[in-house]
């Protein structure tokens, strides 16, 4: 029996077409030889599948034909849920917000990095060293140079011919060449040097730093420094009332300034409990100068003053100066250092107090790569 | 439109019934009834209108084959069968395109239907299979196939159609058609 024989046998017999003899004999055989009924099983199902098959094509035209009738575009607008607009805005465009805003931040980082803003704690509040400008520098160079010729004649010593990168103003603890300035004028300092108002400058050592309350000691050790004499100022312990008039002594742009204000508030930059606010006109070089209120106190350490309000200065009171002091470790010091209780400005006039204190003030000059 | 509908819907008994009749009118109000439904789904689910159609006609299909083959019973509403076929049927989706979020906003409450969606994904490859062999059968073979066996024409319509002298020429090509789309249809993987 051919192949085809067979699987018209079994649709015959799948579609009842079979007379009843030729039934039982079929299914006899059906019987007997299991492949003739795997056969017939596997014919079954798969003319199913065929037929289910060109049913579901069916179904699906119908239902194509239906959908067709349907106004989907009128339905869409009808169930789609808008959601507002700043969110439909953000879906559509989210990829474009996000490269538009990482590109914003990273220009504003950059700006900020390249124009130096990220380095300071804050642009408002600047820091009163004065970086000395190439022109100045090279002007001061010449002068200097004459200077120094002069100086190598008379006294056949080499002086620093270099004003220095940076300046700043300190002032003396004691007689014996311990110095004060803000710990950010010497900060990364090669080496040091200060200059006393006759134009004579000592080499420096940076003994002690606190950065934390912006102070640094000094210690003069240069062969040529001779004893300053008595200190005519004294330090305030206590804390200075509002109100009260200070003034201040230092080398903003190499010249040696006098300012007088009042003490305006008994904090400092964003209520800085470390520090004054004073109401004295300050610049660039200023840092590191003494504060000192009429009587001829010193109270505080001049430190710097917020760009956006005219006439706020800042200074480190004498309080944590004191404090820097007795912290200096003992090794440091080769030289005691005996603090000045004895006050000799009290009494005198502005300008004879001036004159006691200017000998006792010094431009720091700070060399660094 | 959608007043008119709602108000017009069918109820479940008469749609059960008018499936097992063949009532065409019927399989229409079933499927303008519910069709907003799916589409709301699909469109606030990350799909288009033509997503909601594909996977609104699978789940009337499951539902009918369901009703077809007596297994149907009215043990829910209708309404909330075919959303949740139509909610499994999306999320499978979503899922192959890797476009599923993780969450999906419903509008209707839903039941598991996971074993008939599974059965319908079946038995959809088997039709995949189907089509394909189909295909690679050729004419005359292929509408031979579907004349015989899908549009159950006769053999001697078959012998005239395609200009068979006898209809022993008609059979024999016939089965040899049939040897041949068995053989690609098992070929498959």
């Amino acid at each position: 029996m051919s192949d085809n024989q067979l699987t018209e046998l079994i649709e015959r017999y799948l579609n009842d077409e079979m007379s009843h003899d030729e039934r039982i004999q079929f299914e006899l055989l059906r019987k007997n030889d299991a492949a003739v009924d795997s056969r017939v099983t596997e014919h079954k199902q798969f003319i199913g599948l065929l037929k289910q098959y060109g049913e579901r094509l069916e179904l699906q035209k119908r239902l194509d034909a239906i959908h067709n009738e349907i106004d989907v575009h009128t339905l869409k607008e009808e169930v789609t849920i808008h959601p507002a607009w700043i969110v439909q805005l953000w879906r559509h465009h989210h990829s474009k917000i996000s490269v538009a805003a990482s590109i914003a931040i990273f220009a504003i980082l950059s700006t900020l990095f390249f124009t130096g803003k990220l380095n300071s704690h804050d642009s408002r509040f600047v820091e009163l060293r004065d970086e000395v400008n190439r022109i100045r520098v090279s002007n001061d160079q010449l002068k200097k140079t004459v200077n120094t010729s002069l100086i190598t004649a008379k006294a056949n010593k080499p002086k620093p011919s270099n004003p220095g990168n940076f300046r700043g103003t300190g002032f003396a603890l004691s007689s014996n060449g311990y110095i004060v300035t803000n710990y950010h004028v010497i900060k990364d300092a090669d080496s040091v040097y200060v200059q006393n108002a006759m134009g004579e400058s000592f080499h420096s050592k940076v003994i002690y730093t606190e950065p934390q309350n912006d102070i640094a000691i000094l210690e003069i050790n240069d062969s040529t420094f001779k004893n300053l004499g008595a200190v005519p100022y004294n330090f305030k312990k206590s804390s200075t009332d509002l109100g009260e008039n200070v003034f201040t002594y230092g080398y903003p742009g190499g010249e040696v300034v006098f300012g007088q204000g009042t003490l305006a508030s008994a904090n400092g930059y964003q209520g800085d409990t470390t520090e004054y606010q004073v109401s004295v006109p300050v610049n660039p070089g200023n840092s590191g100068g003494p504060l000192l209120d009429d009587k001829g106190n010193v109270i505080g350490i001049i430190n710097g003053k917020q760009t956006q309000v005219a006439g706020a200065a800042f200074a480190v009171k004498s309080s944590y100066l004191l404090k820097a002091i007795q912290n200096i470790p003992s090794d440091s010091l080769s030289k005691s250092l005996i603090l000045n209780s004895k006050n000799t400005l009290a009494g005198l006039s502005r300008p004879q107090q001036l004159k006691k204190l200017k000998n006792y003030v010094f431009m720091v000059k700070v060399y660094n790569q | 439109m959608n007043k008119e509908l709602k108000a017009s819907a069918p109820t479940d008994s008469e749609i059960v019934l008018g499936i097992l009749n063949n009532s065409e009118i019927t399989l229409k109000r079933l499927y303008t009834t519910y069709f907003p439904m799916v589409l709301q789904l699909i469109i606030n689910n990350n799909g288009n209108e033509d997503d909601a159609k594909d996977i609104y006609q699978e789940a009337i299909i499951v539902l009918y084959n369901k009703i077809k083959s007596g297994q149907f019973e009215l043990s829910s509403k209708l309404k909330t069968y075919i959303y949740s076929v139509c909610r499994r049927l999306w999320l499978k989706r979503l899922s192959q395109m890797n476009r599923y979020g993780g969450d999906i906003r419903d509008f209707e409450e839903y039941l598991p239907v996971d074993d008939e969606v599974d059965n319908h994904n079946e038995r959809d490859i088997q039709f995949d299979k189907m089509e394909n062999a189909l295909q690679l059968l050729g004419e005359p073979c292929k509408t031979i196939m579907e004349d015989f066996y899908i549009h159950n024409r006769s053999m001697q319509d078959i012998c005239e159609r395609f200009g068979y002298t006898n209809a022993d020429n008609a059979k024999t090509q016939k089965y040899k058609c049939l040897q041949r789309l068995k053989k690609l249809f098992f070929q498959q993987k």
